[in-house]
């Protein structure tokens, strides 16, 4: 089909996977939706859907790898794909505009009306917090510290030296491993439930979501390590592993406004766990 | 900017290289695993009119119901729904139904797919003089989430909700109604279509943003697109901001709903009016989503038809950013009745009321550009002159509610009603159709038939006129929107508004009689067929374009108006 023509944008032959990973969607949000109320099935149902929609992404994926590999990634694609990245990021930025509103209206704001809470942030229902300069700021330091990793891999392609490339990798990717382990021994450990107020509701379910945007960007770094092992990226063209650094790098921002809203501005003078 | 490079491409020289550009996918690669921005822009119009049958159809159950006090017909259509015969519950839970299937499917499964996903598809890179969208593959994707929301809302129906079938929240979905208020999966379901119509549009915005950015032939400047193309980038970085806000209200809507959170149960600290300043963050940019590529569009049709450039372009390309931009900081004009401060209050009708200047600097300049121009009434013409007319009725009553202390009274009335059909259904509707007829021969390459085009506008013009207005009455006079029942008082203008239905329901049968015209008579379309006052981009191509586009891009004169 690109037999004639006569310009570098990417001209792409028929896909089958836009409509099967839309369709696995549906049915995992269809599954979702009926396990949410126990229905039968629902489970399995949502389980085919997100079984679904990572085959989709695994092959998917991998054919933009592939057509990177096959030339068809020209400089104009390529700058396409930065402001898709850029774009993507902003949205993301504006997802969690919507919890960190949240957040703050209740800690400004907090309900008179209960006993529940009081008037007063923390809750009067929470009786303790986490300490924020505990387990929350050896975290803190692990993502900086993986900013920094990301950056030194990132330096070393640039220089052609692979092997700083892998080695940042590794350090990056096991940081981020680290991060996500710490995060799951806090919740397991933390003085107030999910849920059954603002403070336990907004905290799980921010950090929560930050936590899962940390192993989406984890396994986008794994990739970017396997293909590294493959030999893939040059010192001139490596996308891929630019896109999953700017997204690492988001994904620290966001901690450190939750780091230094959440935990130190939203729990000082309450009880320490 | 992409520059041509030739020597770095190999051209294969062999006997049918014409061909090439023409070569179409067979049926089912197509249409089911399309890459091709014309062939996914016609998905979606196929798409949005299969939704606004469904949607155009509810509001008709609603206006019969509506047409005289008491409860006619609400009982009979429960229980065809598959409610239990005869329970009074289901029959009003239905009507709750009704108007959030009406609401949803209007704005996410009709007008959005329509403006952007169907003319924006089509037109946008032509009208720059790319090949095609920057993504093409996720412009697909765009597509069937976007249906998939549309199923999933479909199911919602068909799903326990409380005290009968379906989602009965409203299309704000407000919370508490739609959390301890709604049990059973409806409400869910409902959800579940926001999140996957949500993700395929803030998909599309990126592929806009991208393609119009990085994407237009050597010498279109920004300052040199077509208006429909400015209109388009604004729309789509409105998508892209307000989009994910509102998926963060609705995730807190669900987990609040399964997950015992309390965002927005007062039991548990959190606040419902939290949701409703979250919600209208987004709901406030998402009008100006649905009116400025009308606003587009208008303006192609305008100036094509007065052989003239467009009065003011830079003016005409601001105000669309500045109304983007203050649609940002006005959402609360939705809710000065929910206890807001007057300080509020005042804040809000203010920056409401800032809107109305860069509006009026659109309506004005469309004036002026008629103004001395060989103008001619051709059936877009005429839809693009009734749009104008129609958007500034409905804009007029914007300023009236924008007034915080006016709508204390004036909140929730069938005022508010009259209000927003005016700007929607009369305003973008109007546009969809201008937009329709201006390019259904290009799109298709047959005509339609111009007579039924302008039969249509005049029937269309006073069914929806008939509809709506009398409901500026009712709403003044204190009628409250949502309710299946009402006072007798207000009957007469009930029966005005159902009788308006019925006329603008015939207008939609000349619309579908008129494709028919098209398809049985297949008038060929020559590629320029508005001639002179037609100068951009898609004029200069063959009616249909080739499958693919500028193989060789076009350079844009240095002199040439592109707008």
């Amino acid at each position: 089909m690109a037999g004639t023509k006569n310009h570098d944008y990417h001209i792409l032959p028929t896909d089958p996977w836009p409509f099967i990973t839309s369709f696995s969607a549906l049915v995992s949000t269809t599954g979702l939706a009926l396990s949410f109320h126990d229905y039968p099935f629902g489970t399995y149902l949502a389980i085919a859907g997100f079984i679904g929609l990572i085959i989709s992404m695994f092959s998917w994926f991998g054919n933009i790898i592939k057509e990177a590999r096959a030339g068809d990634h020209t400089p104009v694609v390529q700058l396409h794909q930065r402001y898709g990245m850029i774009l993507f990021i902003a949205s993301e930025v504006m997802f969690f505009v919507g919890w960190f509103w949240a957040f703050f209206d209740f800690a400004l704001f907090p309900s008179e009306l209960t006993e529940v809470v009081g008037g007063v942030w923390p809750p009067e229902d929470i009786h303790a917090v986490m300490d924020p300069f505990d387990l929350p700021l050896l975290n803190t330091l692990i993502l900086l510290c993986s900013g920094t990793t990301v950056t030194w891999a990132h330096h070393s392609l640039i220089h052609g030296d692979r092997q700083g490339l892998k080695q940042g990798l590794w350090l990056t990717v096991i940081l981020g491993v680290l991060f996500s382990f710490i995060q799951a021994y806090e919740y397991m450990h933390a003085p107030f439930p999910f849920g059954q107020n603002t403070y336990g509701s907004v905290f799980y379910m921010a950090t929560g979501f930050h936590g899962f945007h940390v192993i989406v960007g984890t396994i986008m770094l794994i990739v970017c390590l396997v293909r590294a092992y493959k030999g893939d990226f040059t010192p001139r063209q490596h996308f891929g592993f630019e896109a999953a650094a700017w997204y690492w790098h988001f994904v620290d921002v966001v901690w450190l406004f939750l780091f230094v809203a959440v935990y130190v501005w939203g729990g000082w003078g309450a009880t320490i766990h | 900017m992409a520059t041509t490079a030739p020597e770095s491409f190999p051209v294969h020289e062999d006997a049918h290289h014409d061909a090439h550009a023409d070569h179409k996918p067979a049926f089912f690669q197509r249409w089911f695993m399309s890459t091709n921005h014309k062939d996914i822009g016609t998905l979606y119009l196929i798409f949005s009119i299969f939704a606004a049958i469904i949607g155009g159809g509810i509001s008709g159950i609603m206006r019969f119901e509506l047409q005289e006090p008491g409860i006619q017909y609400l009982t009979w259509w429960a229980e065809f729904l598959g409610n239990p015969a005869g329970d009074f519950d289901s029959a009003l839970h239905l009507w709750n139904v009704l108007i959030t299937a009406h609401g949803l499917i209007m704005v996410f499964f009709v007008v959005m797919p329509a403006m952007i996903g169907g003319f924006a598809n089509w037109f946008v890179p032509i009208m720059i003089g790319a090949p095609d969208m920057a993504f093409p593959r996720m412009n697909n994707i765009s597509f069937w989430l976007t249906f998939m929301g549309f199923c999933s809302l479909m199911m919602s129906a068909f799903m326990p909700g409380g005290t009968g079938m379906g989602a009965g929240t409203g299309w704000t979905v407000y919370a508490p109604l739609s959390t301890t208020g709604s049990p059973g999966p409806a409400v869910d379901f409902g959800i579940f279509a926001l999140h996957l119509a949500g993700a395929g549009s803030i998909m599309g915005a990126i592929n806009f943003i991208t393609t119009i950015f990085n994407m237009r032939a050597p010498g279109m400047t920004l300052h040199k697109m077509p208006l429909f193309v400015w209109s388009v980038l604004v729309t789509a970085f409105l998508l892209l901001l307000a989009l994910p806000v509102l998926a963060a209200a609705i995730t807190m809507l669900l987990t609040d709903r399964n997950f015992q959170t309390t965002f927005f149960t007062p039991e548990g600290g959190g606040d419902p009016v939290l949701y409703q300043h979250l919600f209208w963050f987004f709901g406030h940019p998402e009008v100006y989503i649905m009116i400025l590529p009308g606003f587009g569009i208008i303006s192609q049709i305008i100036s094509t038809f007065s052989r003239k450039p467009v009065f003011g372009y830079l003016g005409m390309a601001y105000a669309m950013v500045a109304i983007g931009v203050v649609g940002f900081i006005v959402w609360a004009h939705h809710m000065y009745t929910v206890g807001l401060s007057v300080n509020e209050k005042m804040y809000f009708t203010a920056a409401t009321m800032v809107i109305a200047v860069p509006t009026g600097v659109k309506i004005f300049s469309w004036i002026a550009t008629m103004w001395g121009g060989s103008l001619r009434f051709t059936s877009p013409m005429i839809w693009a002159l009734g749009f104008i007319f129609l958007f500034t009725v409905g804009g007029v009553t914007g300023v009236v509610l924008a007034n915080g202390s006016i709508d204390d009274n004036l909140h929730d009335s069938y005022y508010v009603v009259a209000h927003f059909h005016y700007v929607l259904s009369l305003g973008a509707v109007t546009a969809m159709f201008a937009g329709w007829y201006y390019w259904f021969p290009k799109m298709f390459g047959v005509w339609h038939s111009e007579f039924l085009s302008k039969l249509q506008f005049a029937i269309f013009f006073v069914g929806v006129n008939l509809v709506f207005f009398p409901m500026h009455f009712l709403g003044m006079n204190g009628m409250s929107r949502r309710y299946p029942d009402y006072n007798p008082a207000f009957e007469l203008w009930n029966w005005v508004a159902t009788r308006g239905y019925e006329i603008m329901a015939i207008s939609i049968a000349v619309f579908f009689a008129n494709i028919i015209y098209a398809i049985v008579v297949r008038k060929k379309a020559e590629g320029n067929y508005w001639g002179e006052g037609a100068t951009t981009l898609e004029w200069t191509l063959s009616s249909p374009p080739p499958f693919h586009q500028f193989e060789t891009l076009p350079v844009i004169d240095d002199k040439a108006g592109a707008h």
